[in-house]
C-alpha cells in the first residue's frame, strides 16, 4: 500500500519516536509511505482560535501537496493534526466560495480527493491484508488505549470508530497479544496545547488519566497522538507534583508497541527516548494488579 | 406570517449565525456539555452558560461572552460537540467568539499567557512554514516573562535528541508567510 505522509512539526522535533517507529514498522509491513514535499506546520489549535481563514488555508496547502503525491490517501499520525485537515477538507467541499478564496490564496488547486488516514485505521486496514508479517513477540501486557480527545472527532466527519467507547486501537492491541483494560478515560483530554501557557491544568487533567489507567491495573499505556504523549511523559514532574504521589506507567505509541512486537529492535523504535523509561512492573503476585472496584 | 418576534440586529447570535452556520438558539440547556467539559469547573461561565449569555440578543450579555475566560480555555476537545442532542457545533462558536474577543481588545486578563502563546506559535510558523519548538518556547518565555519555567526539562530533552536548536525553513515558508499576511489582512487584525 501507498501512502502520502504528512509527520506534523511534533514529530519532527519532541516526538521524533513517534515517526522513527512509525517509518520502521511501515517498512516491516510493507506500506510505502511518501513523504509530502515541503510541508507546512496545520496552524494547530493557535490557528483556529485566531483566524477561521488561516485555519483552513495551512492545512489546505498541505492537502495539495499530498494531491500531487499521487497517492490516494494521506496518512497523518499526529491526531491534532488530523483532526485540522479532516475538518478543512470537508469546510473545503462543502463551501465552494471559500475553497475558491483559499485556492487564489494559497495558489494552486484543489480537488480533494485524497483521503485524510489516521495512524490508527491505517494500521487496522495493514493487519486485516494477508501480506502483514507473523507477530514474533507478543506483547503480553495490560495496555490502556487511550485515544485522545481529537482521533474520533469530529465524528461526522471522520465516521471511524466510536465517539464515545473505541474500540479499534483495542482490537489492534489485542492481535499482538496485549491485554486491554476496560477504563474511563480513552478519549478524556490531556490538555493538549495548554502545556506551555497553563501547564498546572495538563496536570490536572492528566493526573486524573494517569490515575484511572494504573487503577485498572494497566502496565503500559498506549498513544496515538503526540500531544498526548508529551503531556502525560515529558509533564510527569508537573503531574506528580500536583497529585502528591508517584505515577510508574510509561506511555508508548501504537507504533512502538506493534513494532515490538514484530521484532523490530528497541534502538530503531526510539524506546529510550521518553522521559518515563518503558519498563513494565509486572504484579509479583498474581491477583495484586486487580483493578480497584 | 404577520407576527414575528422582533429580532435585534447585529446582536452576537446573528453574527454567529452568520459566520458560522450555528444557531445558538438549538441549545435547550441540557448541560451535556457542561457535565463533559473536561475545564468547566476552572472557567467562569461553563459551556451551557457561556451559550445562554448568546442567546437573549443582549448586548451587555453579548459583551459578558466575548470577555469571558471560558472561550480562552476551551481545549477544543469536542467532547461537548460529540455528546450535544441538538448537534450545536460549540467548538466552532468558541472558534469564532476567541476570533471576535480578540479583535475587538476584549481578551479575558486571566487569558494574556494564552494569547501569548497563540503569538509565540503563529509567529513560529510564519517565519520558516514549520513550528520550530526551541523558538517558539523561547519566544513565549519572552512575551509571558516566565524565563525559568521548564529549564529543567530542557537537557532532558537535549540528551534524548528531541532539542533541536536550528529551524527547518521549508521552500514554501514565503507563501506560508503570504497565507499569514493575507489572511490577517481580511480580518482587519489589531496585531
Amino acid at each position: 500500500m501507498r501512502v502520502a505522509y504528512f509527520p506534523g512539526c511534533s514529530l519532527q522535533g519532541s516526538a521524533r519516536e513517534f515517526d522513527e517507529s512509525l517509518r520502521a514498522v511501515a517498512r516491516r509491513i510493507g506500506l510505502d509511505l511518501i513523504e509530502v514535499p515541503d510541508w507546512n506546520c496545520c496552524g494547530a489549535s493557535s490557528g483556529h482560535a485566531v483566524d477561521h481563514l488561516l485555519s483552513v488555508a495551512l492545512p489546505a496547502r498541505i492537502l495539495g501537496l499530498a494531491e500531487k503525491t499521487g497517492a490516494q490517501d494521506l496518512l497523518v499520525p499526529c491526531s491534532a493534526c488530523y483532526n485540522r485537515l479532516v475538518t478543512a477538507r470537508q469546510e473545503l467541499r462543502e463551501d465552494q466560495t471559500l475553497k475558491a478564496e483559499v485556492c487564489e490564496l494559497i495558489e494552486m488547486e484543489l480537488r480533494l480527493t485524497v483521503r485524510v488516514r489516521n495512524i490508527v485505521e491505517v494500521l487496522k486496514e495493514a493487519m486485516e491484508g494477508k501480506d502483514f508479517p507473523a507477530i514474533e513477540t507478543p506483547f503480553v501486557h495490560k495496555v490502556a488505549c487511550y485515544y485522545g480527545c481529537l482521533l474520533v472527532r469530529p465524528h461526522k466527519i471522520v465516521k471511524f470508530d466510536r465517539p464515545e467507547d473505541p474500540q479499534v486501537m483495542d482490537e489492534l492491541m489485542q492481535a499482538i497479544g496485549a491485554e486491554p483494560v476496560d477504563w474511563a478515560f480513552k478519549v478524556e483530554c490531556c490538555g493538549a496545547g495548554m502545556t506551555l501557557a497553563r501547564t498546572e491544568l495538563v496536570a490536572k487533567l492528566c493526573g486524573r488519566i494517569l490515575d484511572d489507567a494504573e487503577a485498572r491495573g494497566a502496565e503500559v499505556m498506549i498513544a496515538a497522538c503526540p500531544m498526548c504523549h508529551a503531556n502525560l511523559d515529558m509533564r510527569r514532574p508537573d503531574i506528580e507534583a500536583l497529585a502528591g504521589r508517584k505515577f510508574a506507567i510509561p506511555i508508548m505509541y501504537i507504533t512502538q508497541a506493534l513494532g515490538v512486537a514484530l521484532g523490530i529492535d528497541a534502538s530503531r523504535l526510539g524506546l529510550d527516548r521518553h522521559m518515563v523509561p518503558v519498563v513494565f512492573k509486572r504484579a509479583e503476585q498474581p491477583g495484586a494488579d486487580e483493578p480497584r472496584a | 406570517m404577520s407576527v414575528q418576534t422582533a429580532r435585534v440586529r447585529d446582536s452576537l447570535a446573528e453574527e454567529v449565525y452568520r459566520s458560522t452556520g450555528q444557531s445558538v438558539a438549538r441549545c435547550y440547556q441540557c448541560g451535556k456539555c457542561s457535565a463533559g467539559c473536561p475545564l468547566a469547573s476552572e472557567t467562569d461561565y461553563p459551556p451551557s452558560q457561556l451559550l445562554r449569555l448568546t442567546q437573549f440578543g443582549d448586548a451587555s450579555l453579548d459583551q459578558k461572552a466575548l470577555g469571558s475566560l471560558t472561550i480562552w480555555l476551551c481545549l477544543t476537545c469536542q467532547t461537548c460537540s460529540a455528546r450535544c442532542p441538538q448537534e450545536v457545533d460549540l467548538p466552532r462558536i468558541m472558534d469564532f467568539l476567541r476570533q471576535k474577543s480578540w479583535k475587538q481588545g476584549t481578551v479575558h486578563p486571566k487569558a494574556r499567557n494564552i494569547i501569548a502563546f497563540h503569538r509565540s506559535f503563529l509567529g513560529s510558523i510564519r517565519m520558516t512554514g514549520r513550528m520550530f519548538e526551541l523558538g517558539m518556547i523561547a519566544d513565549y518565555k519572552r512575551r509571558s516573562w516566565k524565563f525559568f519555567q521548564d529549564v529543567l526539562l530542557a537537557p532532558k530533552l537535549f540528551v534524548r535528541g528531541k532539542l533541536h536548536f536550528l529551524p527547518h525553513r521549508i521552500h514554501g515558508a514565503r507563501a506560508v508567510r503570504r497565507i499569514f499576511s493575507r489572511a490577517l489582512e481580511k480580518r482587519g487584525a489589531t496585531r
